[in-house]
């Protein structure tokens, strides 16, 4: 099925993007993404470790010529301190990419979409692919896409929390009035079930770290969230059966004795 | 020369560059970014950005994060 996801100019292979955070170790990082199939990788940008030179850096295990790392802004409260690891990550990458968090509060971890938007808008300017962490509300989104975002990426639910699509309503109006970029659901997905859910409401992709990386046995959960994905995706595409109250035999009565 | 490195003072070695300070920390460049005085310097400008006693640097790279 010719069925490509283009954000920006870029083509993405998977429609399953995933995190780095939270793995026991890079070992099993790697082996977890590996397992998941995806191509968009996100990471956080943090201080190196002046002290202890030996310690291993996540991109010894991550080739970045084999997946598109995409760097992200977690831990950003305001829009200044997201536009400076925003140009950090930049520096330290290959990519224009950046996954833009300004966050409002840290015991929902919800972004504080009005510095979102002023972020968004400065670095679209500024020449970066931003693919902004949003609420789940569509004028937000729509605000986005006009500031600039590459893709809109609500939360289903809140950042690991597992609650999966908590209002599929809305991330339906968002993919019923922005036809111009993708929309990734981000966050909030618990397990395979959730991610094929977002899949079949016609989202484009869905963007995973703790329920694989929290997961007893994080290799297996990589793959099912592959094939829910993927079985999602198609799902979607070839488009379901409408809900009726009453049943209609599978069948025929003719020919019944 | 002193400066402050990742939010700690450092005494440099002999580094006058930010290429140079890379080198003497044993960090690869294509790996990491550097800030200096809170901004973001290129990799093409390491050999020839100096370092001046009590500058701020910033040395990042990535990790694990979603």
């Amino acid at each position: 099925m010719d069925d490509k996801l283009i954000v920006s100019s870029i083509e993405i292979k998977s429609r399953l993007w995933v995190g780095t955070g939270k793995y026991k170790d890079f070992d099993e990082t790697a082996r977890a993404i590996e397992a998941s199939g995806a191509d968009i990788v996100t990471v956080a940008v943090r201080r190196v470790n002046i002290t202890d030179r030996k310690s291993t850096n996540l991109l010894d295990y991550i080739d970045p010529k084999k997946y598109k790392i995409l760097p992200n802004t977690a831990g950003c409260y305001n829009v200044e301190d997201a536009l400076r690891y925003a140009r950090l990550g930049r520096e330290a990458g290959v990519s224009d990419m950046v996954k833009l968090e300004v966050i409002g509060d840290d015991k929902t971890l919800f972004p504080d979409v009005c510095g979102l938007l002023k972020a968004t808008e400065i670095l679209a300017k500024e020449g970066f692919i931003v693919l902004p962490y949003s609420s789940d509300d569509p004028i937000t989104a729509q605000r986005l896409v006009d500031a600039g975002a590459a893709a809109v990426m609500p939360l289903g639910a809140p950042i690991g929390s597992g609650l999966g699509i908590r209002n599929p309503y809305n991330i339906k109006i968002i993919l019923e009035l922005i036809k111009t970029v993708p929309i990734v659901v981000d966050a909030g997905v618990g397990t395979a079930s959730d991610a094929a859910e977002a899949m079949e409401l016609g989202c484009d992709a869905v963007l995973i770290n703790t329920a694989i990386a929290g997961a007893k046995d994080p290799i297996m959960m990589a793959e099912a969230m592959k094939h829910a994905v993927i079985a999602g995706r198609y799902a979607y595409k070839s488009g379901r059966i409408p809900r009726k109250l009453y049943a209609s035999a599978s069948s025929p009565i003719e020919g019944m004795l | 020369m002193i400066i402050r490195l990742n939010a700690e003072d450092y005494t440099v070695k002999g580094a006058k560059t930010v290429k140079e300070l890379l080198d003497e920390l044993y960090i690869q460049m294509d790996r990491v970014a550097v800030e200096l005085n809170l901004k973001v310097i290129k990799k093409a400008d390491y050999m020839t950005t100096s370092i001046q006693n009590g500058d701020t640097v910033e040395i990042v790279n990535f990790v694990g994060g979603g």
